[in-house]
């Protein structure tokens, strides 16, 4: 009896949302779903070293730019093909996290939160002071001409990002089941024990830094040709700090699923309160779930989900 | 004894926290399948002295060897591969797992790293082994933070086995304990002395202490005063004095 292997499920709903967007005519839902699989990304890559080793980072969006950035730099030099650009924001953001790991995974707990909100800080601040890329002005990049097969530039963007989505996904799961995800919650438990147990606390920790980071600077380099100009302020946002730690707070941080679940349940909202209400919303509606899931289900959906199914099995038996 | 080359060999250990000196100059050997017992007050540096050995912090000065390498610059997790695998005087469970996870991580990261290992069965398999060793057979699906004392310091001793280790170092492992309990932890204690483990048993339980122990080292301020058969250590004045005063 050969089961369907489950990693099928992602690449089916990927294969379908691709379908989607070659059905769909108006350009706004490519522009909005974009912004909803950047996220995923995002959640995801945080997770893996938030939820799993439980390493708070509150820098995403110095990863993020740092892949905004690169592309950037790219476009100035030799103006290479996207997929060029996210290895390269990606690499470049990995080796950051490589640097960062050595530096503050020696903190522990809040120490080690407040130290990534330093990095997004000093980044931000070279950034602003770099000439090259604009600097406080900010660069305009013009998007390319379309490309082949696909019906828009925007349509090319939103695939190339559910296609990091999936990848993003399919990894983090991947780390979830492996020994390495094992090594990463051992570590969340109890790091001391974890090491008296034979984990290699700090390679793992370097590793999931370095990955975590890597997937966020990949999921930043096609932003500058989606938003066309690029300034620190809107690639530095704090949005993409707050949401990349919200999202799987709110889905629940054991589990891959958790951060898709709550990076597509807040991106929606915030989407669509940004259209229908205003753009300033958006902050407050995260800030209202992230207390209400704090206080009423720290282990988010997937977490309520589980103990519902649990009180359910435990019932008929005793 | 004295034909058979030492498994553990720390030569000179010493250990500061500021102008605090924890331990001085501390030698202390452990022979294959030996059962020693380290006692000594309060602060004395019985655990600065376990986190050194185990590496949990390093040590300032003095040599550690292991079977025949030198290993006192060696992160904790390479000694706990090496075979040198310690408890926590206060359990420190994955509490996020359940209680036969708790093992697959030490059977997963350390057990498979021995030269030796010969993992025949899965990690599962091997855990439920010992956990049928311990007494835990029955708790091995259920969460390990729902555990009650004394199942929590046997999950802590089966978490030790389960790294595959040459040298168990046991920190107190019954503090807290019913005498019952305490007999429960000796008997477990002498079930793993006879798969050939040597351990090293830190106590403030004097009974436990002697009737485990065949050799016993005492520690009072930092400083290694006794270091003999346990019958000589118990007659030896100064051990007397530091325990009872004058």
């Amino acid at each position: 009896m050969r089961r369907i292997p489950s990693w099928i499920w992602p690449v089916a709903v990927a294969v379908f949302i691709l379908t989607l967007s070659r059905l769909v005519e108006n350009e706004y839902y490519m522009f909005a779903g974009y912004v909803v699989l950047q996220y995923i990304v995002l959640a995801s890559a945080w997770n893996i070293l938030g939820g799993y080793a439980g390493y708070v980072n509150f820098g995403s969006a110095a990863f993020f730019a740092i892949g905004a950035y690169g592309t950037v730099v790219l476009d100035k030099l030799l103006e290479p093909p996207l997929v060029v650009a996210i290895l390269f924001g990606g690499i470049v953001a990995s080796l950051v996290g490589l640097v960062t790991a050595y530096l503050t995974l020696r903190l522990r707990g809040v120490f080690f939160a407040i130290a990534t909100l330093a990095l997004a800080i000093v980044l931000q601040t070279l950034v602003m002071n770099w000439e090259f890329v604009g600097g406080p002005l900010g660069f305009y990049t013009i998007r390319p001409d379309s490309i082949a097969g696909f019906p828009s530039y925007v349509n090319y963007l939103f695939v190339v990002m559910l296609v990091l989505a999936l990848i993003s996904v399919l990894v983090a799961r991947a780390i979830e089941r492996s020994f390495v995800g094992r090594g990463l919650a051992a570590i969340r438990d109890n790091e001391l024990a974890a090491e008296c147990c034979g984990v290699p606390t700090l390679r793992l920790k370097v590793f999931a830094t370095m990955l975590s980071g890597g997937l966020m600077g990949m999921a930043g380099a096609p932003f500058p040709y989606y938003i066309t100009y690029l300034d620190p302020n809107s690639a530095f946002s704090i949005a993409y700090s707050i949401n990349s730690i919200a999202m799987p707070l709110i889905g629940g941080m054991t589990y891959w699923i958790g951060p898709v679940i709550g990076a597509v349940l807040l991106a929606v909202i915030q989407q669509v309160a940004t259209v229908t209400i205003s753009s300033e919303l958006n902050l407050m509606i995260v800030g209202v779930l992230l207390i209400s899931f704090i206080t009423l289900a720290p282990n988010g959906i997937v977490g309520l989900f589980e103990s519902y199914r649990q009180q359910r099995h435990r019932r008929p038996g005793t | 004894m004295t034909t058979q080359k030492s498994l553990l060999e720390a030569i000179s250990i010493g250990k500061r926290f500021g102008g605090f000196v924890a331990l001085d100059a501390v030698d202390i050997a452990i022979w294959p399948g030996e059962r020693v017992g380290l006692i000594g007050p309060n602060g004395s540096g019985k655990s600065t002295l376990v986190n050194c050995l185990s590496g949990a912090t390093g040590s300032d000065t003095g040599t550690i060897s292991f079977d025949g390498r030198a290993i006192e610059r060696l992160p904790a997790h390479r000694r706990t591969r090496l075979g040198i695998v310690r408890t926590f005087q206060i359990p420190l469970p994955f509490t996020s797992m359940t209680v036969v996870g708790n093992l697959t991580i030490p059977l997963r990261f350390a057990a498979r790293r021995h030269p030796e290992a010969k993992a025949a069965e899965s990690d599962i398999e091997q855990a439920l082994l010992i956990l049928e060793d311990v007494g835990l057979r029955d708790k091995a699906y259920e969460s390990s933070a729902g555990l009650t004392q004394v199942e929590m310091r046997k999950l802590e001793l089966a978490r030790a086995v389960a790294a595959r280790p040459k040298l168990l170092i046991a920190d107190e492992t019954m503090a807290g304990l019913s005498n019952s309990e305490v007999d429960e932890i000796i008997s477990l204690l002498f079930k793993l002395n006879d798969q050939g483990i040597a351990i090293i048993m830190i106590e403030h339980i004097m009974g436990a202490v002697m009737a485990f122990s065949q050799r016993v080292v005492v520690l009072v301020a930092g400083r290694k005063i006794a270091d003999d058969v346990t019958d000589v250590v118990m007659r030896n004045a100064e051990v007397v004095r530091a325990y009872l005063g004058e």
